[in-house]
């Protein structure tokens, strides 16, 4: 497509009156799950496959994460229903199980390839929060072997819920424009200069694994803006998909081929853990990879041109002093007072890319609300970060923030008071949240009742407890 | 009249160490289990995590983590002649509840009995005759030896990743560990913890002494540790809030930093949190357990059948589920027949008190399983001849921390109170240590445990009655050991000392130890033992009671060790044998 | 015997015990969770639950000023009495200084108070002494019972002057009577009294300053303990050196706030923040 005609269409989308400016950099992505708990638990969520075809199929599914998307929390995989919040308003995943009418069982391998491919399903646009401008790369051959493996699950007769956007972007057809302006379309071609492997790599990373859907910032209309391809995304709900360009402070170029490998694969080494949507994509997509698939993947990251540095602002030493004090009391039960953590349980702190991303988002939500690393079966325990929203003032989380970023050899901007309040408020995290089956029922008191304060046990019992079991007195 | 829900394979009825550990075990070998545990969902993060565990009122003094006595307690007296009135506010002991049970707040000190502790009749009898035990003591052969339970050991410190140095290795004596103990056929998964000073100090008096000082065999980690199950543990941090407390930070030992994990992902295991079990039902044989009566947060009653149950609640509360459930005979301490309740046993403690003027210890520095020990005293270490007792105690410096409404020594002739006894809390405070023993108790014919007949829980089921005192054998072996760890504390050369031998009735009120056992113990006869070898019910061949209450006496070691090899034997006997072939696996 | 354990064979993973009959194939979901009061449950499995936000974290003392249990002659006799239990000296303040009445009065207004978690059953009969605490009265009821008592005892001996007006060796006379039991007072246990106060002055004065007392970590600083922090992996060899860090309690200390040279706190901008 020509420049200008895309200069055209996005002008006349801005003349439909659409809200632009508070939709500018802000993605349609995995993240905003308005679910909460995201899934978790490595063993089943495939079912077994038997046949080889069906099998090469499944391995699709798994390079593509396609799980992730389209299985509410705690239901049959593939079923679809899981809301995604994007900015644009909530779109709820396609039931993709062969049922006749809630799935795609009246689907052909072409509409399939199609809908991979362009966008469209037979009865109509597909919205981008499907990641069809990456999975456009996915070959013929592959999009019928996960077609193939999608037609044997288990149907689910449960509709999908429709997606509840506002006008104009309730209008698919609108879609077309997208398209027309941010799709580019057909397979992958490899680069004859570049070995198998890295090619490899590339197909994945920028096909089915679709990476940039998340770590590349997005422009107001929900399409990556390529020129700073993996410098990081916002991703809603607090949530900074981390620059993975070869970046030394704020990249991958830190970490050893090996850290990354263990990373994909387990979801741990010493630097970072992956929660949360990345969780997902190595508990349901990297950790179930061939080791060679991984190592491509990590080849190919390499060698993208790293994002330029930048020179940070120097923080206030007085925050800094707060900042060691709170991290002293309080951060190194796990971190330790030297911030090396425990190899694969408490991430690293020096050095670490999350710590000093220019968007300090994930770092904030993660001290309010705390973290739990998704379990793999390599690594089962899922550590967890506590929240500190009731412990820490927003003073105190800023100032912690700032020191973490900023110590050890760190650098990172300093993180504003102002913005921990508005994050605070935005997780809802300004309110207390007491862990789930905590007792408050006393109507029938359980072992772990708690009662009012104003009511003694004596009222607390049931009518026979203090009553003579044989009739006598001691 | 309760609901009565779709039967499982295997129910599993407390969901601690014990409880967790069947679960796995059964899970492994394809079956399908349901816990059913009376309080809530626990984990690191989100129930003790170290944004608020280290807090000495809440846990140590308001008992957040352990049961609530206005649900359920028991009652007590000394002996038979007194009426037994309820234990209205915790004190000697701390039984937990919620997921992981008193494996939450444990202290992680993991031991191994001595080989004479599991056969302690055959034992005494063979180096002092048969007359050196006296009439009422009622001690038995567990029916297992130590060689039985050398892999079960072994097991569970792999599990945990104890840190520890070997004293018998395959039995070469190894410098710097117990030389006491059994033969173990490897080291130790980590290296003993770092020593503050205190235990230091004790142990280079030790010593100096001729004795035979080792570190603390500890589930409190010295380094990082995955474990067989690929679960993980961090490193102690020595923050002093650990026994009594849950740990914040994955390095102490419990079902939930060692085992869940994996078990909570597999799709043949179910939890069912706040569910008492409130009986355990038959078949119209008697013989044949089939299901279990429990109620739910909401007083509703469901009755869950299964094919094979395990109790693996607190050891007193295995007991009162099968007194309330008119299984096994009650014993009747007037004519010492009858099992059920039979050689409840506890522990016999004291402590000595070393001031000093010279040495900063940091007494707050500390980690439940941190600390030197002798062991020259304990079991049959050393030669009874003469001394008119059987058994001993390990003492040592234990440094768990010192929390200070809890810890604030004072020498002897300080007031309770007063400008005084401020003065010399903020004089002594850090620089004071504590050698405490800790003592086994020979079981005896009058401590038992039986139903109260005037008491009841907030279901109206019959408290359990637990009658109990030391006997002139424990009072004499307590007084022997509190000497010699009185002759290391001076030996340690402090400004003073102060002795607390506690002699005396046995007390409610001040903490001494959770180590309650026996009243299901395991034995070679029906007559004398409610399960057999195997921990398998002699009268109902499905039920299997796990846990401290199969102890027919209390060696002079923490528990824990020896009860999650004990499971881990039984279950390798489910295993092997009852699921090939269902019933009895010991023929009477 | 046929038991279903001889089906075990059909039995693997993938069926699920429990009220909710079979399970689908284990979906990627979070841990199952059936609803509080839906079912016999509530059911976990498939995970270990966890939940965004949340922790069992302490309910701080309420920060009112005043007290919400004691009346004012109570809370009159309570300072004093708490006052001699611990007094201020040279060593720097005392039971007073650390808020231990505004502590002891929020604890009796609370679960504690009212022995929420205390076997409160009867029937009462007179105790051994082993057999620890068997009045019939919670801890607020024997506060409660015991000042009025012992305040009506001391104003009969001395001239309608209550204990809190007594001059300090006459307050530690009456402590003294009732530790020792010398001063029994029918009806009331006084000595279970004067136990519970020491004990609960003690906790006011060495517990976490987050439920009202040990005010500045008064208590900590008085002993040197450090309080509520949880890396002491640095200091544990380094014997026979002092410890070099301030006390922490579990909402902080002093130096979590940003100050000024002064100490004062400090405004920090945010221009240059992200």
């Amino acid at each position: 497509m020509k420049p200008p005609l895309r200069r055209a269409l996005v002008t006349g989308l801005l003349s439909l009156g659409i809200l632009v400016a508070t939709l500018s950099l802000v993605a349609i992505g995995l993240s905003g799950i308005a679910n909460g708990q995201p899934p978790s638990g490595t063993s089943g969520p495939y079912p077994p496959v038997m046949d080889p075809d069906v099998a090469k199929g499944y391995y699709v599914a798994v390079l593509g994460d396609c799980v992730g998307c389209h299985t509410v929390p705690g239901g049959l995989p593939f079923a679809g229903g899981r809301p995604l919040v994007t900015p644009f308003g909530t779109i709820y995943s396609a039931n993709i199980t062969p049922d006749k009418d809630a799935g795609i069982g009246r689907w052909t391998a072409d509409d399939f390839y199609r809908a991979l491919h362009e966008g469209k399903a037979p009865d109509g646009h597909l919205y981008p929060a499907f990641p069809y401008n990456y999975y456009t790369r996915i070959g013929r051959a592959d999009s019928d072997a996960l077609f193939a493996y999608l037609r044997g699950l288990p149907p689910s007769p449960k509709r999908s819920p429709r997606s509840d956007l506002p006008f104009p972007f309730n209008i698919r057809a609108l879609m077309m424009g997208w398209n027309l302006l941010f799709l580019d379309k057909g397979d992958y071609k490899p680069d004859p200069a570049k070995s198998a492997a890295w090619n490899r790599g590339a197909y994945l990373v920028e096909g089915p694994g679709h990476c940039a859907a998340c770590h590349t910032p997005k422009n107001f209309l929900g399409a990556p803006r390529t020129s700073r391809d993996y410098h990081g995304g916002d991703i809603g709900n607090g949530w900074y998909a981390p620059d993975i360009t070869p970046n030394k402070r704020t990249g991958i170029g830190g970490w050893s081929d090996e850290e990354l490998f263990q990373y994909l694969k387990t979801g741990r080494n010493a630097h970072a853990n992956a929660a949360a949507d990345m969780g997902e994509v190595v508990a349901y997509s990297t950790s179930r990879m061939t080791d060679d698939d991984l190592r491509a993947i990590i080849a190919y990251l390499r060698d993208r041109p790293a994002r330029a540095d930048d020179t940070p602002a120097k923080p206030d030493p007085a925050v800094m002093k707060a900042g060691e004090a709170v991290y002293v009391d309080s951060c190194a039960a796990c971190h330790r007072m030297d911030g090396a953590g425990s190899m694969a349980m408490f991430p690293r702190l020096p050095g670490s890319p999350n710590l000093q991303q220019p968007n300090p988002s994930t770092l904030i939500r993660v001290l309010l609300v705390g973290s739990r690393s998704l379990p793999t079966d390599a690594r089962p325990t899922p550590t967890s970060m506590p929240a500190f929203n009731w412990k820490l003032r927003d003073e105190q989380i800023a100032a912690v923030a700032t020191y973490v970023r900023n110590s050890w050899g760190n650098a990172a901007a300093p993180v504003g008071v102002d913005t921990v309040t508005r994050m605070r408020k935005a997780l809802g995290a300004d309110r207390r949240t007491l862990p789930d089956g905590y007792p408050t029922d006393m109507r029938h008191p359980n072992p772990e009742t708690i009662s009012s304060p104003h009511t003694d046990s004596r009222q607390n019992g049931t009518g026979q407890a203090g009553t003579a079991a044989d009739g006598g007195g001691p | 009249m309760s609901e009565k829900l779709p039967s499982v394979d295997v129910l599993v009825v407390g969901f601690g160490w014990t409880g967790a550990i069947v679960a796995q075990e059964l899970t492994d070998a394809g079956l399908n289990v349901l816990a059913l545990e009376r309080g809530r969902w626990r984990d690191t993060p989100t129930d003790f995590a170290p944004t608020f565990a280290q807090d000495e009122l809440r846990y140590m003094w308001r008992h957040a983590l352990f049961e609530n006595l206005a649900h359920n307690t028991l009652t007590i007296r000394n002996n038979t002649s007194q009426t037994a009135l309820p234990m209205r506010v915790m004190g000697s002991f701390l039984p937990g509840t919620g997921v992981g049970g008193s494996g939450v707040h444990w202290n992680g000190q993991t031991w191994r009995f001595l080989p004479s502790d599991l056969e302690v009749r055959s034992h005494v009898t063979r180096r002092y005759g048969a007359k050196a035990i006296p009439a009422d003591m009622t001690i038995q052969d567990f029916g297992v030896t130590y060689d039985d339970l050398e892999p079960h050991y072994d097991r569970f410190e792999y599990l945990c990743g104890t840190s520890g140095t070997a004293g018998n290795l395959n039995g070469q004596i190894q410098p710097g560990g117990n030389p006491f103990e059994g033969a173990r056929k490897r080291a130790y998964p980590t290296p003993a913890m770092r020593q503050a000073y205190a235990p230091t100090l004790f142990a280079e008096a030790a010593a100096k002494l001729g004795y035979h000082p080792f570190p603390q065999p500890s589930s409190n980690l010295s380094q990082a540790y995955t474990n067989p199950l690929g679960v993980q543990l961090a490193p102690c941090t020595y923050c002093g809030f650990c026994e009594k407390f849950g740990c914040g930070n994955y390095s102490k030992a419990s079902a939930q930093t060692t085992i869940l994990p994996v078990l909570m992902r597999k799709p043949n295991f179910t939890l069912r949190t706040e569910a008492e079990a409130l009986t355990i039902n038959r078949d119209s044989t008697g013989k044949r357990a089939v299901s279990v009566t429990y109620v739910d947060a909401q007083g509703r009653e469901f009755e869950q059948p299964a094919d094979l149950i395990f109790l693996g609640t607190y050891a007193l509360n295995n007991v009162r589920l099968l007194l309330l459930s008119g299984i096994g005979t009650p014993y009747d301490p007037r004519t010492g027949q009858g099992v059920v309740g039979r050689n409840y046993a506890y522990q016999r403690t004291s402590f000595v008190n070393a001031f000093f003027d010279d040495k900063i210890l940091n007494p707050f520095i500390g980690a439940g399983a941190h600390g030197m020990h002798i062991d020259d005293f304990n079991g049959d270490n050393f030669d009874h001849g003469g001394l008119g007792f059987l058994g001993g105690g390990y003492f040592g410096v234990l440094q768990t921390g010192a929390r200070p409404i809890e810890t604030h020594p004072v020498p002897e002739g300080t007031p309770t109170w007063g400008g005084a006894w401020k003065k010399a809390v903020a004089a002594n405070y850090l620089k004071t240590t504590t050698i405490s023993t800790h003592g086994g108790v020979m079981s005896h014919r009058g401590n038992y445990l039986d139903l109260d007949p005037t008491y009841r829980d907030v279901y109206g089921r019959p408290l359990l009655r637990m009658t109990f005192d030391y006997t002139d054998n424990e009072q004499k072996m307590a007084r022997y050991i509190t000497d010699r760890a009185a002759d290391v504390a001076r030996a340690m050369s402090p400004r003073e000392i102060k002795v607390v031998y506690r002699d005396g009735s046995w007390d409610v009120v001040p903490y001494q130890t959770t180590h309650n056992t026996g009243g299901a113990i395991m034995g070679a006869d029906p007559k004398t033992s409610v399960v057999n070898r195997y921990l398998q019910s002699w009268d109902v061949s499905n039920l299997f009671v796990m846990g401290a209450s199969a102890f027919p006496q209390n060696p002079g070691y923490n528990p824990t060790g020896t009860v999650a090899a004990l499971a881990y034997w039984s279950l390798e006997a489910v295993r092997e044998q009852y699921l090939k072939s269902p019933g009895p696996l010991v023929r009477t | 015997m046929e038991t279903k354990l001889s089906r075990r064979g059909l039995l693997g993973a993938g069926l699920a015990a429990g009220a909710a009959g079979a399970l689908p194939l284990a979906a990627p979901g979070a841990p199952e969770q059936s609803a509080r009061g839906g079912g016999a449950g509530p059911d976990i499995r498939g995970d270990m639950p966890w939940q965004e936000g949340a922790a069992d974290a302490p309910f701080p003392a309420d920060r009112r000023a005043g007290y919400i249990y004691f009346t004012a002659a109570e809370a009159a006799f309570i300072e004093a009495a708490v006052g001699r239990l611990i007094p201020a000296d040279e060593l720097g303040g005392g039971a007073i200084e650390a808020a231990v009445p505004l502590f002891i009065d929020r604890q009796l207004d609370g679960q504690y108070g009212h022995a929420t978690r205390w076997y409160m059953q009867g029937p009462w009969a007179p105790p051994l002494k082993t057999q620890g605490y068997q009045s019939r009265m919670t801890p607020a009821e024997v506060y409660r019972s015991a000042i009025r008592a012992i305040d009506d005892m001391v104003a009969q001996r001395h001239g309608g002057v209550p204990f809190a007006k007594l001059p300090p060796d006459q307050q530690d006379a009456v402590l003294k009577g009732l530790e020792t039991d010398e001063l029994a007072i029918e009806g009331v246990d006084t000595k279970v009294f004067f136990t519970l106060r020491l004990q609960n002055t003690i906790e006011g004065f060495f517990g976490d300053p987050v439920y009202g007392g040990n005010k500045d970590m008064i208590g900590w600083r008085l002993i040197g303990f450090p309080g509520a922090r949880y890396d002491h992996g640095p200091f544990v060899d380094r014997h026979n050196q002092p410890y070099p860090l301030p006390p922490v309690g579990i909402t902080g200390r002093p130096g979590w706030m940003p100050r000024d040279e002064d100490g004062q706190p400090k405004e920090v901008g945010t221009k240059t923040h992200v």
